[in-house]
C-alpha cells in the first residue's frame, strides 16, 4: 500500500520476482515427478522414455505407463512402507508433544530474564550439523555404545541391549532432532496465553489441574497442531534417519525412494513413490494451515 | 473547558476574500462500502490552529491523512495555498506531519531525525546543523542531539517529533493526536507550548484529537466530526454555549434537552412551547422561526440555578425532585427527576466547605434560568 | 504456582540433558587416544591432526561454505521480496499461491524437493540445455528455493511488527519510495536479514539429501563426506569435526547473546 504512489512497477517487480523463482524451482517440478512417475525405465541417461515418442516420421504418440502405480499397490513392500512411514511419523509426533510441551510449559512460566537464554539452549542443537547429531546416536545406542557400556558398568544388564538398528532407535533420533520444532510454536501459544484466565478459573473454584486441562491444554491446541504438523509431514518423508539408525526392516517411503533412485536407478518408480508420499502429505498439510489461520485470526 | 482561548480580533475565518490556506472542496473518501469522509467542504485559514474533533472512527485521522497524502480522496479536491494537491504524493507536498506514534526513526540519533527532511531537500550540511540547533533550542532539548528515540522519555519523544516535523518550514503542520501518549500533568503543560510554538511561528496547524478539552483549550476553531461529515465549525466558546445540532450538544460537555415548538417570536426573543416543563421556555434567538415549528432548547447544567418560590408567571422554571447527587469536589451535580418523569441535571458550585442548608436527596427544589443561557436546534 | 516449580525444573533439567547429552558425547570421545570411540584410552588432540590432513573433506568442507554463503545471500534477497509483498500488499493476483508456495517448503520432505528438482534440471538441460552438467549452481538453485522460504518467515515477522508510520513519516518529510526503502525500512529489518542469513547459511551447510540428488559427479559437499564416512562406521576425526562445528556455532552464539546483552544493557542504563 504505502510504496503505491507513482511506483506500480517496482510492486509488480517485487510480487513477481519471488512468485516465479518459486513457480519454476517448486511448483513445476512436481509436473517433472508426476510425468516421470507415467514413463517407462530404460537403460540410458537420463534412464526413462519420454512420455511422447516419434514413432514414424512425423507421427507422435503419447505413451502413458501405469504400470509403476501398479506395482505400488501390488507389491506390499511399499503399502508398508507407507504404513511404515505413517507410524514412525504418528509415534514420534507424539513423544515429540509429550516431552516438548512440559518443556515449553515450564519455559513460558520461568522468570522473564531465563525465557531467551533457555529457548537459545532449546535452538542451539539445530544450528549444529543434523548429521552429526545422528551420528552421537550411534555412538550413544550401539551394541558397545556408551548406553550399553554404562548400564554394564553399573551391573544393570548383563548382556547388551539391542537398540541400534530397531524401530526405538528411529523414535529417538526423530525424536532427538524434531523436538525444537514442537517446543517453539507451543511456547509461542503459551506465552500469550492470559494469566488472568487461569486467575479467573481459580476464582470459579477451579483446582490448578482442572485450570491446565479446562484452560491452558484447550487454548494452546494451536500450538499443539502446529507443532505436530512441523514434525509429523517432513517425517514422514525420513531418509536419514531410518536409514543410519534404522535396520533393514525399517520400511519408510524416504528411505525406499532413495533406494529405489540410487541403488536400483528406478527413476519412474521413485517418482511415483514421491508422487504417493505427496499425497499422502497434502492432508495434513491443507490441516496446518487451516489452524495456522484460525490461531492468526485467534491472535488478533 | 475554562480556559478558552483569547482570539486576536480580527479573525482570519470571516475574511471571505481571501485564499484559504487548506481548501477541501467535496472531498469523500470511502473504503469498499464504507465512508469514513463524506462529502466534506472545509476551509481553513492561515495561521490557524484548527482542532478536527470527534470520537474514533468519525473519519478525523482519514481527513488528516488526506491532507498528508497519505490517502487519495475518492472524489473532491484539496487545495492548498491554492494549489491542487489532490493527486500529489506526500513527498511533494508542502505540509509536513507529527505522527501519534511520532514514529522517530530508531536507527537515527535526535539531530539526524530532524535533519532528515532537511538531506531530502538536499540542503548543503552547514546549513543543515545550523536549522537543527535553531529546532533543537525551540524545543529546548539541546542537549539530547545525540541521544537515539529509545534513550528518551515520552515527552522528549514528542519534541523531537515536533521539531522534525517543524524542519522543513512546511506551510501547514499537521498533528495527529499530538498529545495523546503523554500524562495527563504532561499534557496540559505541553499544551501551552505548543500554542506559544504556533503563534511564534505563526504556521497553520491542523490537529486531530479526540479530546474535546484539549480542543478547547488550543484551538482558534474546531470541526466536530460524526460518522464522516461535518457536525459543526466554530471557535471553542461557540462551540460550547451555542451547539447548532443535537450531536454536538451532547458531545462536548453535558446538556438538558428540550423537545418543543415555537409559540411566539419578539425581536429576538422565542418563547417555546415544552409539554414536559411548567411553564413556557423563553429564549434569546436572533434568527426568524416560524411560530409552530418544532425546536429544541440546549441548557447546559451550569447555568440552572435553583429558584426561592415558583413564579406562575415567569418562564423558564421547572419544579422536580432531586434523586441523585454527585459530589465531584469543586462542583456537586444534581440529577432532579420532574413530574413527568423527565430527567434534568444541574449542576453548583460548593462555595463553602460546609454549607448551611445544602440539597439533598428527596427535596423539593424549583430551577430557573435565564433566556440568553439557552441554545436552540433547529435539526 | 510455587509449589510446582520443582517438578517444572526437573522437567526442564530432563529435557536438556536429552538434547546436550549426545552432543557432549562427541566432544569428550574427540579428545580420545583410541579409534574405538567408545573405550577410552587417554587424551589425544591426534583426530584434529589428522582431519586438518583430510584433503577429500577439507575440499568439500569449503565447497558447502561457498555453497551456503551463496544460498544464503540469494534467499534474504528472494525471501525478503515475498515477505514484502505478502505483508504490504494486501490484495495482489497470485497471493494466495504465493502464500502457498512460500510455506510448502518449510515442511516439504527433503527427498521430494530433491528428487523434483533434479527432474526440473535433467529437463531444462535436454530443452534449453541449460545447466549443463550439475554441480554447484544446481546446489544453490535448490537450497535457495527452501531456504528462502525460511528467511521470507523471519522477515514476514518482524516487518508485520514494524510501525507503519516510520515509512510515512520519511514521505512526509520528502523521501521518495525507493529512498524510504533503503534509508528507512532495510536499516530497521536488518536484524532480520541478518538472522535469515544465518538460518539460511546453516539449512544449506546442513543439506545432505537435497544436495545428493541436483548435485553432479564433481561436486561432493561436506554432509555427502561426513554421511558415507559415517554409513562406514564411527570415526574419531567426525567426532573431532563435530567438535569444531558445536564450538564454532557456540562462539557465535555467544557473541550474538553478548551484543543482545549488551545493547539491552545500554538501553536500560540510558532510560534511567
Amino acid at each position: 500500500m504505502k510504496l503505491k504512489p507513482g511506483l506500480p512497477p517496482a510492486r509488480n517487480l517485487i510480487i513477481a520476482v519471488p512468485w516465479f523463482w518459486l513457480a519454476l524451482f517448486f511448483l513445476l517440478p512436481f509436473l517433472f515427478v508426476l510425468k516421470i512417475s507415467l514413463s517407462e525405465p530404460t537403460l540410458a541417461q537420463p534412464p526413462y522414455m519420454d512420455l511422447i515418442r516419434e514413432i514414424e516420421d512425423g507421427f507422435v504418440t503419447l505413451v502413458i505407463n501405469f504400470s509403476n502405480y501398479q506395482l505400488l499397490l501390488e507389491d506390499s513392500l511399499y503399502l508398508s512402507a507407507l504404513w511404515g512411514s505413517l507410524k514412525v511419523a504418528g509415534i514420534s509426533t507424539l513423544f515429540c508433544l509429550l516431552i516438548g510441551y512440559p518443556m515449553a510449559y515450564a519455559i513460558a512460566r520461568s522468570p522473564v530474564h531465563w525465557r531467551l537464554p533457555l529457548l537459545m539452549l532449546i535452538i542451539l542443537p539445530f544450528w549444529t550439523s543434523f548429521l552429526i547429531r545422528i551420528y552421537a546416536w550411534i555412538g550413544i545406542l550401539k551394541t558397545n555404545g556408551l548406553l550399553n557400556n554404562l548400564l554394564m558398568g553399573m551391573g544393570l544388564i548383563d548382556s547388551p541391549l539391542e537398540i541400534m538398528h530397531t524401530p526405538i532407535a528411529v523414535y529417538i533420533g526423530v525424536v532427538y532432532n524434531y523436538l525444537p520444532f514442537v517446543v517453539l510454536p507451543l511456547y509461542a501459544t503459551l506465552i500469550r496465553l492470559d494469566l488472568t484466565l487461569l486467575e479467573a478459573a481459580a476464582d470459579l473454584g477451579c483446582r490448578p489441574w482442572k485450570q491446565f486441562l479446562l484452560i491452558t491444554l484447550p487454548l494452546s491446541m494451536p500450538g499443539v497442531l502446529a507443532g505436530s504438523m512441523l514434525v509429523f509431514i517432513p517425517v514422514m518423508g525420513e531418509f536419514v534417519i531410518p536409514d543410519l539408525l534404522g535396520g533393514p526392516n525399517t520400511l519408510m517411503l524416504g528411505k525406499l525412494m532413495w533406494t529405489e533412485f540410487f541403488s536400483n536407478k528406478d527413476w519412474p518408480l521413485a517418482s511415483s513413490l514421491a508422487a504417493l508420499l505427496l499425497v499422502a502429505l497434502i492432508l495434513p498439510f491443507v490441516l496446518l494451515r487451516h489452524f495456522e489461520r484460525r490461531a492468526e485470526e485467534a491472535s488478533t | 473547558m475554562n480556559r478558552v482561548r483569547q482570539f486576536k480580533p480580527e479573525e482570519p475565518w470571516q475574511a471571505p476574500e481571501e485564499e484559504p490556506i487548506v481548501r477541501i472542496e467535496n472531498v469523500t473518501k470511502r473504503f469498499g462500502a464504507f465512508y469514513a469522509v463524506d462529502d466534506i467542504s472545509l476551509h481553513i485559514h492561515q495561521g490557524e490552529f484548527f482542532s478536527l474533533l470527534g470520537s474514533s472512527g468519525c473519519g478525523k485521522t482519514t481527513l488528516l491523512r488526506m491532507l498528508a497524502g497519505f490517502e487519495t480522496p475518492t472524489s473532491g479536491q484539496i487545495f492548498i495555498d491554492g494549489q491542487d494537491v489532490t493527486n500529489i504524493p506526500p513527498y511533494e507536498r508542502p505540509v509536513n506531519m507529527m505522527f501519534q506514534s511520532y514514529a522517530l526513526f530508531p536507527h537515527m540519533n535526535v539531530a539526524d531525525n530532524i535533519a532528515f527532511g532537511l538531506k531530502q531537500e538536499g540542503m548543503a550540511k552547514s546549513e543543515r546543523q545550523d536549522r537543527v540547533a535553531e529546532l533543537l533550542s525551540l524545543v529546548q532539548i539541546e542537549q539530547l542531539a545525540k541521544r537515539k528515540p529509545h534513550q528518551l522519555s515520552g515527552g522528549q519523544r514528542q519534541r523531537v517529533a515536533l521539531a522534525r516535523s517543524l524542519a522543513k518550514h512546511p506551510k501547514i503542520l499537521l498533528l495527529d493526536e499530538p498529545l495523546g501518549a503523554l500524562d495527563k500533568k504532561l499534557r496540559e503543560q505541553t499544551q501551552f507550548e505548543l500554542v506559544n510554538i504556533q503563534e511564534r511561528l505563526g504556521i497553520t496547524f491542523v490537529v486531530v484529537t479526540h479530546d474535546q478539552e484539549e480542543a478547547m483549550t488550543m484551538s482558534s476553531r474546531i470541526a466536530l466530526m460524526h460518522e464522516g461529515r461535518i457536525e459543526q465549525v466554530d471557535p471553542p466558546r461557540r462551540l460550547y454555549e451555542f451547539p447548532s445540532t443535537r450531536y454536538a450538544a451532547s458531545f462536548i460537555g453535558s446538556v438538558n434537552l428540550f423537545d418543543g415548538y415555537v409559540v411566539q417570536q419578539d425581536d429576538d426573543q422565542v418563547l417555546v412551547q415544552c409539554d414536559e416543563a411548567d411553564s413556557l421556555l423563553q429564549v434569546r434567538h436572533s434568527q426568524p422561526l416560524v411560530p409552530g415549528m418544532a425546536v429544541t432548547l440546549a441548557l447546559r447544567p451550569e447555568k440552572v440555578r435553583v429558584l426561592k418560590d415558583f413564579d406562575e408567571e415567569a418562564p423558564n422554571q421547572l419544579r422536580g425532585q432531586i434523586k441523585e447527587i454527585a459530589y465531584l469536589g469543586d462542583v456537586s451535580i444534581y440529577h432532579v427527576q420532574l413530574p413527568g418523569g423527565k430527567w434534568v441535571q444541574f449542576t453548583q458550585p460548593n462555595v463553602q466547605a460546609l454549607a448551611e442548608q445544602p440539597l439533598t436527596w428527596d427535596e423539593e427544589v424549583t430551577l430557573g434560568w435565564s433566556a440568553n443561557s439557552c441554545g436552540v436546534l433547529t435539526e | 504456582m510455587k509449589r510446582r516449580m520443582p517438578l517444572l525444573i526437573s522437567i526442564l533439567l530432563f529435557g536438556y540433558a536429552f538434547l546436550y547429552i549426545p552432543i557432549a558425547s562427541l566432544i569428550v570421545y574427540s579428545f580420545n587416544e583410541s579409534r574405538l570411540v567408545t573405550v577410552w584410552s587417554g587424551f589425544s588432540t591426534k583426530w584434529y591432526g589428522e582431519l586438518l590432513q583430510n584433503d577429500q573433506l577439507l575440499g568439500a568442507a569449503w565447497l558447502s561454505v561457498q555453497i551456503a554463503a551463496l544460498t544464503a545471500s540469494l534467499s534474504v534477497v528472494l525471501g525478503t521480496l515475498a515477505a514484502l509483498a505478502l505483508v504490504r500488499f494486501r490484495r495482489f493476483r497470485g497471493r494466495g499461491s504465493l502464500e502457498v508456495m512460500v510455506t510448502a517448503p518449510l515442511v516439504m520432505p527433503e527427498v521430494i524437493i530433491g528428487l523434483s528438482l533434479l527432474l526440473l534440471f535433467v529437463a531444462m538441460e535436454t530443452v534449453i540445455g541449460w545447466p549443463a552438467g550439475r554441480g554447484m549452481n544446481t546446489i544453490v538453485i535448490a537450497h535457495t528455493t527452501f531456504a528462502m522460504a525460511y528467511v521470507a518467515v523471519v522477515v514476514q515477522s518482524r516487518l508485520a511488527h514494524m510501525d507503519l508510520s516510520l515509512e510515512e513519516a520519511a514521505l512526509d518529510l520528502g523521501a521518495r519510495p525507493l529512498k524510504v526503502f533503503f534509508t528507512i525500512t532495510l536499516p530497521i529489518i536488518a536484524p532480520a536479514l541478518v538472522a535469515g542469513w544465518l538460518l539460511a547459511f546453516t539449512l544449506s551447510l546442513d543439506d545432505l539429501v537435497v544436495a545428493s540428488f541436483v548435485s553432479g559427479p564433481g561436486a561432493t559437499t561436506l554432509p555427502m563426506v561426513v554421511y558415507s564416512s559415517v554409513r562406514l562406521g564411527v570415526s574419531p576425526e567426525i567426532n573431532a569435526l563435530a567438535t569444531i562445528i558445536v564450538g564454532l556455532v557456540s562462539v557465535a552464539v555467544l557473541i550474538a547473546g553478548f551484543i543482545l546483552w549488551r545493547q539491552e544493557k545500554r538501553n536500560s542504563m540510558d532510560s534511567n
